[in-house]
């Protein structure tokens, strides 16, 4: 009886870790495989297809596109200053406007909170923003319509602002007998004290940013100002456009040109430096999620 | 004497308000520059909506263009267009929220057996990896699973030694490769939620179930899944709030747009973006957005009463 009941334990236990297993293959393995075929030879692939272990492992899709940079740097140049722009300004414009909607003696407390909040429930929709942005704005093809239409997340003014809610009120009380502006406090005491959800909004916003293509579908034409997810996209439907670029830009013959394994690396040197970077907050990106209420 | 006490105090009431209004000026000058913003980019497109009521003729600018009325909304309606785009936006936000929910329910339980924290955190990170790809990036690895010469799926058909499939021109299997990849996407992040909540649950109970001989399964259904059902239910209603709109991404980016796969790939947003750039009529896209907003709004608040009816402390305002 007891030796029956530990075997189904075992069992169960086993079947529990066979299946976590599998999933988390499953997470990763795809991932892999791109890889693998940036890694792979154009003959090995023309034999067997694409396999998730390089074949004819070698490096030359990588020189190849080592040696032809000039779109890649150029987007990562519009991605990074999208991102740093983006996220700082975000951060500071959130957090400001997030600290009057958590102080209780704020007469317009009401009024503000409900203008944020009603951007969560209802919105315009695509057509009137992008005439907005580009009829009456005039912002396509300058850097600006990658920045602003995301400053401000009504959900991050909201979580900030249940946070700053969550601080003692007697070091706001000591500050102002002190004789502190608002500005001060906001600065020098309340900032500080908001680490946790300061980063939280910082990290939402970065990798919003970072992995956007969409505004680029939308608003870039220009090569100088694609940023790095859309430039993906153009050569995932245009690989012929990139593969003639690089050939003549390196006077190669196209029987020699790696196709293949070279999208693929393209796709593993535009996203993969970040993709190391992220897991390493997952916790932030979890949060966002739970201390998102917006009661109150 | 009591004159005195009365304009000292009238004094001190001024001076008093006059310190509140600085001090009300000065925080509306910290709401100001996201309120501009928010402004712009959130209200004025809002106003834009009237659009829909319009036959918009560019010369004429928004105001001076011609009302219709409702007749740019019969358009749509009318059209087959809209109930195929309708019915595939909800059915696959239905079968979203059903299978991304079960599965992350599925994978905190299992998650709670595993004792080990370094295992736990490995298992975490990599559960949560997808997430952090943005579609384009997911376009590349589907398509090294689909395309026709070389491709995953292909190789393994062969092997098999049945016919390969053009999997770009097969709406029947994007049915169920967009839920399998919305799945992939999404579960790590719902399963972080939910295994935070099991963790949330009182252990004892567990305990005093397992002496009364219940056994793991029966733990799970008659235990855990109870005791975190608000924030199961929570988690379901923010996605119903959302059932109108979807991922652009996973319908417009992952199938390379297309056009045989429109039947099973075409929503609400993606038909909003062709017209656009094809340059289809302006007054009838805009009603169809506001289609989409409207709905979505009352699907919000009517989801939002119904959590409050269900868990006061759950509803969302």
């Amino acid at each position: 009886m007891v030796g029956n009941k530990s075997r189904n334990g075992r069992i169960s236990s086993l079947i529990v870790n066979i299946v976590l297993i599998l999933v988390a293959l499953a997470c990763i393995v795809p991932v892999m495989l791109v890889i693998s075929i940036s890694l792979s030879s154009m003959d090995a692939i023309y034999e067997t297809g694409y396999t998730f272990l390089p074949r004819g492992f070698n490096f030359k899709a990588y020189e190849y596109i080592f040696r032809d940079m000039g779109q890649i740097l150029t987007s990562y140049g519009v991605s990074i200053r999208v991102v740093l722009i983006g996220g700082f300004v975000s951060v500071l414009f959130t957090a400001m406007i997030a600290y009057p909607m958590s102080k209780k003696s704020f007469r317009y407390k009401k009024q503000v909170t409900f203008i944020v909040f009603f951007t969560m429930l209802f919105n315009g929709g695509l057509v009137p923003s992008y005439m907005l942005m580009t009829n009456m704005l005039q912002l396509k093809n300058t850097i600006w319509a990658l920045i602003l239409p995301y400053l401000i997340s009504g959900w991050n003014v909201m979580m900030v602002r249940t946070f700053f809610q969550g601080l003692p009120d007697e070091i706001f009380e000591a500050a102002t007998v002190d004789g502190c502006g608002e500005y001060r406090i906001f600065f020098t005491i309340v900032l500080p004290m908001s680490k946790p959800a300061i980063a939280t909004v910082a990290l939402l916003q970065v990798l919003k940013y970072w992995n956007d293509w969409w505004l680029g579908l939308l608003y870039i034409e220009q090569d100088a100002l694609v940023p790095l997810q859309y430039m993906l996209y153009r050569l995932m439907n245009n690989i012929s456009e990139m593969q003639r670029q690089m050939m003549e830009g390196l006077g190669l013959g196209a029987e020699t040109f790696p196709t293949e394994p070279a999208r693929m690396a393209m796709a593993v040197v535009a996203a993969g430096p970040m993709l190391c970077v992220f897991p390493f907050f997952q916790k932030y990106f979890a949060k966002g999620m739970t201390v998102g209420a917006v009661k109150g | 004497m009591s004159k005195v006490t009365t304009t000292a105090k009238k004094e001190i009431r001024i001076r008093h308000s006059k310190y509140e209004n600085k001090r009300t000026f000065v925080l509306l000058s910290m709401c100001l520059p996201a309120l501009i913003l928010i402004f712009i980019f959130n209200y004025i497109p809002m106003g834009g909506l009237i659009l829909a009521f319009k036959n918009y003729d560019y010369s004429k600018g928004i105001f001076g263009s011609d009302w219709v009325w409702f007749d740019n909304f019969k358009f749509f309606f009318k059209s087959q267009d809209a109930l195929r785009v309708t019915v595939n936006t909800i059915a696959y936000n239905v079968v979203f929220i059903i299978t991304s929910l079960v599965g992350a329910l599925i994978i905190a339980v299992f998650l709670y057996e595993v004792r080990s924290k370094k295992l736990l955190k490995t298992y975490q990170t990599m559960y949560f990896f997808p997430y952090f790809l943005s579609w384009s990036v997911v376009s590349f690895i589907v398509f090294s699973f689909m395309e026709y010469d070389y491709g995953i799926l292909n190789n393994i058909l062969e092997k098999l030694g049945m016919e390969p499939i053009l999997w770009y021109s097969e709406p029947k299997c994007w049915r169920f490769i967009i839920p399998v990849l919305n799945l992939w996407k999404t579960i790590g992040y719902n399963t972080i939620v939910f295994y935070a909540g099991i963790i949330g649950i009182d252990p004892t109970l567990y305990e005093a179930a397992a002496i009364d001989g219940a056994n793991k399964y029966q733990i799970a259904r008659r235990i855990m899944v109870p005791q975190i059902g608000a924030l199961i239910v929570m988690m379901a209603l923010l996605k119903v709030g959302k059932i109108f709109h979807s991922d652009f991404g996973l319908f417009y980016i992952v199938p390379l747009n297309a056009g045989s796969l429109y039947s099973a790939t075409d929503v609400i947003d993606t038909y909003v973006y062709r017209a656009l750039v094809t340059g289809g009529d302006t007054g009838m896209t805009v009603a169809i957005g506001f289609y989409q907003s409207l709905v979505g709004l009352c699907l919000v608040l009517l989801s939002n009463w119904l959590v409050k009816k269900f868990s006061e402390e759950n509803a969302m305002f």
